[in-house]
């Protein structure tokens, strides 16, 4: 929708959320996950951003994802920026690490997550065929904690739920290509 | 770095023998074991099972998260893919036996201070294999960690490893 209204993906999200009753705590995630990111300055050589924003259990979150699509057509998330109001922060390790862990799951799940069914039976069954994200394909990510004060929200599941937004939005940006169901892995990647 | 073949059964028959000829040896962290289990039982089960030193843990069983890494003779390798009696006479080393005298092991004391685990499951393993890994490449460059740390992390702490790892060689 921002592209079809020739409008920068950031500010179209900022002008759109402007009228929610809760527009100040989406701005707050939404601006300083682009202001960490540099949205707005080019990315490096290669690389291409998406931002998401969303609220899930009651926190607020945004994400900016900095990625490349190589000429084989594979996908290298490298950096992901994490903004979230949680209402209020307890232990600001615990939820870093909680967000970094989100992050994990979350690239597992849309890169890789899917299970079948054949004959009434899941046909995955353990990790060689049910792929879990690794640590060389472990995004640099980088955490903004805006706690408004207000009631409590989630920490874990929210960066969880950002990711394939963000890594998908960034992908539209590095090939021109929409995704429109998981796991990527089942695409091929490429400009068009 | 790792043994990621799956040793093939051996289906070996049992002559009638003596009790003691069945016997496997095992050097567990320094101590002589006699154990007397299937040759080809997994090294795994019977460092939990016959030994009880549940420090190295069962995963995925087939060798791909890492869970049950340990030394043998220095080298990391996952033991629910070893039998038993391809590791007799060899030297082995557990968490449990990891840091020298009792003490914690630098990569140990690492973890401790940069609250590098979350349910901490798979984190013996990983242990084990970055104490290898710096045993091999004292400063390991990121590439290198990219390379050798295979294992599963289900919380997802690989950005903490990685500082921990950091941190482990800048103490060393």
């Amino acid at each position: 929708m921002a592209r079809a209204a020739g409008q920068d993906p950031y500010q179209y999200r900022r002008r759109l959320i402007g009228r929610h009753p809760q527009a100040g705590k989406f701005l707050a995630v939404l601006d300083a996950a682009a202001k960490a990111a540099g949205w707005g300055e080019p990315a490096p050589a290669g690389r291409h951003r998406g931002i998401a924003l969303e609220e899930v259990d009651n926190a607020f979150i945004a994400a900016v994802a900095e990625i490349s699509v190589g000429d084989d057509g594979a996908l290298r998330v490298h950096r992901f920026v994490c903004a979230l109001d949680p209402g209020h922060v307890v232990n600001p390790l615990t939820t870093e690490m909680q967000i970094e862990s989100g992050v994990a799951f979350g690239l597992t799940a849309a890169l890789y997550g899917e299970i079948g069914i054949r004959d009434g039976r899941v046909m995955q069954s353990n990790f060689h065929d049910y792929r879990m994200l690794r640590l060389a394909e472990m995004p640099k990510v980088e955490t903004v904690l805006v706690p408004s004060g207000g009631f409590w929200g989630g920490v874990g599941e929210p960066p969880s739920a950002i990711v394939a937004p963000a890594v998908c939005n960034a992908i539209f940006a590095a090939t021109g290509q929409r995704i429109r169901s998981l796991p990527l892995k089942n695409h091929e990647l490429r400009k068009i | 770095m790792f043994s990621t073949a799956i040793p093939s059964r051996r289906n070996m028959r049992w002559p009638e023998s003596s009790q003691e000829e069945r016997m496997i040896k095992l050097t567990i962290n320094g101590q002589s074991h006699d154990v007397d289990v299937e040759p080809d039982t997994p090294l795994l089960w019977v460092i939990r099972d016959t030994i009880g030193l549940t420090g190295t843990k069962y995963g995925c069983g087939i060798v791909q998260c890492g869970a049950c890494t340990v030394h043998i003779d220095g080298a990391a390798v996952r033991s629910c893919g070893l039998a038993v009696s391809d590791a007799a006479g060899k030297q082995i080393t557990t968490i449990e036996g990891l840091g020298p005298n009792g003490n914690l092991h630098k990569v140990q004391q690492a973890w401790i201070d940069n609250d590098v685990p979350q349910c901490g499951y798979c984190q013996s393993g990983m242990i084990m294999a970055v104490a290898a890994l710096l045993k091999d490449k004292p400063k390991p460059t990121d590439a290198d960690i990219d390379k050798a740390l295979t294992n599963i992390c289900r919380c997802g702490t690989y950005q903490q490893v990685r500082a921990g790892i950091h941190a482990a060689v800048a103490n060393a």
